[in-house]
This record gives structure tokens, C-alpha cells and sequence, in this order.
């Protein structure tokens, strides 16, 4: 099965163990990401102005491109993916916006949000199904406690990101299951790390961070897996004496066993 | 048409927020991460955009410490969207020629080994215009 994939700008620098291990994973698994030719970075955040089109563009043609190219669109950076879509949901709910964005793209075909986004981790849950996933698994996690942390991105606007219950969501739990591992709930597993204030106050983004990391760490976590680049960085930053934390998919890889969690630090 | 009222028409378009469906529970404040690094709460931003006082929001950092974590927008019984209007007002500020909040030659001193082009496009976006 093909899937049209797009990566985002950290994922090709600081994040490349997460494009590895996803990709290696999927082949496992039978699936292939095919990477979108000539894609843009999406800006990391989707601005929630009306009358901001120019900033939402690349997103838009990333979009655009799938839907050319036949394909559900596959994400793994939780902020390509929240703004990946919203301008999907904008394109097909937002009557004014889509028309300025399709005036200024001209379009063989205009784009009215026709493709499917797909997080990586809904192809897991909805296409390749939970039972394969466990039944490929070769080293299985048994017995590690590990916290998922969701953050903002992946579940935030819940009635436009709809990939599960934004304040009690299963999806990374059941993820961690097919594994073999033990999930960690937690009270803090959906709440902000301070994300890009780690520029403008690293102190507030580090407290963010700590309460997240302690509270994973209190409810007995050994390891904490995200799908967001900015949250790993500013866990690992913050609380480097708490559990390890590390990409989702590099768990996924080690557990198939084709060259998972480790990788990165040798890099 | 006064200033106040012509911001306040600027910030709905903007936004798209209706301010008055607020009922003021306050449990957008209650949920905001960034509470305590704020001086006026995301309840007053909406609070404050109803009486038109904008600019006194124009003028406050508060503007900057939001992290658009989007909690208060998910959690507001009444829809209202907070964040929405944190990001209208911090745009109405960002938008004028020579006020950006962060500039790409501040951006060097920032980096670290680690730092994610996340985070600076995000930064970005969301303090420069
Ligand atoms: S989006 Fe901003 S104002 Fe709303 S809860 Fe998050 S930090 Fe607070
Ligand atoms: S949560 Fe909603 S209704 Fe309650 S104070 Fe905040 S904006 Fe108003």
C-alpha cells in the first residue's frame, strides 16, 4: 500500500531518526511513504487568523499534490500534522479562504480539501490494525513502563484533529500494547511543554517541560515516547534526569526489530 | 466610529470570535499553561475585547507568553476560542511596519545542537511578520 508522504523540515535535520525508524518500520509492515516531490516547510504552526493566507500556502499545495498523486496523505511531525489539517479543514469549511488561496495558486484542478491526512499512527490503528502490528513484533517491549506524552499538537483542535478523544485519548496507549510494553497514564500526557517559548522564555518552557516529565516519572515511567520534535527537545533539555524520552517510532522499529531506539544517539 | 470600536471590528474579523458568547467561568485561565508568566488572562483578553480596551492588551507582554497549546479553546464550555483572540491581538501588534517581536538575527544567538527548525520556524511565525 502507498501512501503520499510529507516529512516537514525537522524531520530531513534534527529529526531524522524519526523519518528513519518510521520508514523502516512501515516497510516491515507493509506500507510504503512515498516522500511528496518539491514539498515546503508548513510554517510548524497554523495561524488561527482568518485573513492569513500567503503563511498557510505550502501547506495547501502539499495537500494539493496528494490529491494529484492518488494518494492519503501520511504525517509523522505533530506539527506538520496540526497544520497540515487545519488548512485542509479550512480549504474544505472556509468558503472565502479557499477561494483566495485557489486565485492565488491556479490550480490545473482547485483544491477544496479533498485529501485524506492520515497521522502515521492512525495507519498503524485504522489501516494496517493493531493485531498485524503485535503479530510482526519480534522484541517485544514486555514488561518497560513507558509514558506516552501527546502534547497539544496531535490532539488540539479535537473537533478538527479528530484522531481520537483530545482529554482521554487510547491511541499512543494502544500503540505502546501492540508492543508489548506496559503504558504509563498520566495526568500531565496532554498538556503543553512550552513548545516554541523555548526561544522567547527558555524558563517557562522549562518548567512546562519539568511538570510533564515529573509527573510521567511519578506515575512510574521508565521511557517517554512523543511524535513532536519540539517536545522531545525541550523534555530532554528540561528534565534530562527523568525518563528517557525518545520518537514513537523508534520504539516501533526496535520492537519489529529493523534498527530501532539508540540510533540517534550515535549520530 | 471611535478607535476602540474600529480595533474591536479589526479583532472580530480577524479572530472570527464572537466575544460575547463568553459567560466568564474563567476555566480558559484555569487551564492556561502560561498563567502565571501572564498579566492579563486569557479570560480577560476576552473580557477586555468586549469593553474595547485593546490597546491596553496591545501593550501588555502577555501577548508573547501564550503558547497557542490551544487548551483554553478546547476546554471553554461556550466555544469562545481564547487563543483565537490572544493570536488577533498579538497580529494587530505584530503587523505594524517596525514591531516584530523576534527578528531573524536574534535567531543565531538562540541555537543550541539540539534546537529542532521546528521551533525557529514556529518562533517565526509567531512573534515576525
Ligand atoms: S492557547 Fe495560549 S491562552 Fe490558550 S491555554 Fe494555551 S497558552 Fe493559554
Ligand atoms: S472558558 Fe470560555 S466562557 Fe469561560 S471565561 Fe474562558 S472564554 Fe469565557
Amino acid at each position: 500500500m502507498i501512501f503520499s508522504y510529507y516529512p516537514g523540515c525537522t524531520l530531513k535535520n534534527k529529526a531524522a531518526e524519526l523519518d528513519r525508524t518510521a520508514r523502516l518500520a512501515a516497510e516491515r509492515l507493509g506500507f510504503t511513504l512515498e516522500e511528496l516531490p518539491e514539498w515546503q516547510c508548513c510554517g510548524g504552526v497554523f495561524s488561527s487568523a482568518r485573513d492569513e493566507i500567503a503563511s498557510k500556502l505550502a501547506a495547501v499545495r502539499a495537500l494539493a499534490a496528494a490529491r494529484d498523486a492518488g494518494h492519503d496523505l501520511v504525517t509523522l511531525c505533530s506539527a506538520c500534522h496540526n497544520v497540515l489539517k487545519q488548512a485542509n479543514d479550512a480549504m474544505a469549511h472556509d468558503a472565502d479562504f479557499a477561494m483566495k488561496a485557489n486565485n492565488y495558486m491556479q490550480l490545473e484542478t482547485p483544491y477544496h480539501g479533498e485529501t485524506r491526512v492520515l497521522h502515521y499512527l492512525e495507519v498503524l490503528r485504522d489501516v494496517v490494525g493493531w493485531d498485524r502490528v503485535a503479530a510482526a513484533v519480534t522484541h517485544p517491549l514486555a514488561g518497560q513502563k513507558v509514558a506516552a506524552y501527546y502534547g497539544c499538537l496531535l490532539l488540539r483542535p479535537g473537533a478538527v484533529m479528530a484522531m481520537d478523544n483530545p482529554e482521554n485519548p487510547v491511541i499512543m496507549e494502544d500503540f505502546l500494547r501492540a508492543l508489548g510494553a506496559d503504558p504509563v497514564i498520566y495526568p500531565y500526557r496532554n498538556e503543553c511543554c512550552g513548545g516554541y517559548i523555548t526561544l522567547e522564555d527558555p524558563d517557562l518552557a522549562a518548567k512546562k517541560s519539568r511538570q510533564v516529565a515529573d509527573s510521567a516519572a511519578g506515575f512510574g515511567a521508565q521511557q517517554m515516547v512523543t511524535a513532536c520534535p519540539l517536545c522531545l527537545y525541550n523534555i530532554h533539555k528540561n528534565a534530562a534526569d527523568g525518563p528517557e524520552i525518545c520518537y514513537f517510532t523508534e520504539l516501533l522499529a526496535q520492537a519489529l526489530g529493523v534498527g530501532g531506539k539508540g540510533a540517534r544517539d550515535d549520530q | 466610529m471611535t478607535n476602540s470600536q474600529e480595533l474591536k471590528e479589526t479583532l472580530a474579523r480577524i479572530s472570527g470570535v464572537d466575544v460575547r458568547k463568553c459567560m466568564r467561568c474563567g476555566k480558559c485561565s484555569g487551564t492556561c499553561p502560561a498563567y502565571d508568566e501572564m498579566e492579563y488572562h486569557p479570560h480577560e483578553f476576552v473580557y477586555m475585547v468586549e469593553k474595547g480596551e485593546i490597546e491596553k492588551l496591545m501593550a501588555s507582554p502577555s501577548l508573547y507568553k501564550c503558547l497557542s497549546c490551544f487548551a483554553c479553546v478546547e476546554r471553554c464550555p461556550r466555544g469562545v476560542e481564547p487563543a483565537k483572540v490572544v493570536e488577533a491581538v498579538r497580529l494587530l501588534v505584530i503587523r505594524q511596519q517596525g514591531c516584530n517581536h523576534m527578528t531573524p538575527d536574534q535567531i543565531p544567538a538562540l541555537l543550541d545542537e539540539d534546537l529542532p527548525q521546528q521551533a525557529i520556524v514556529s518562533a517565526m511565525r509567531k512573534y515576525s511578520k
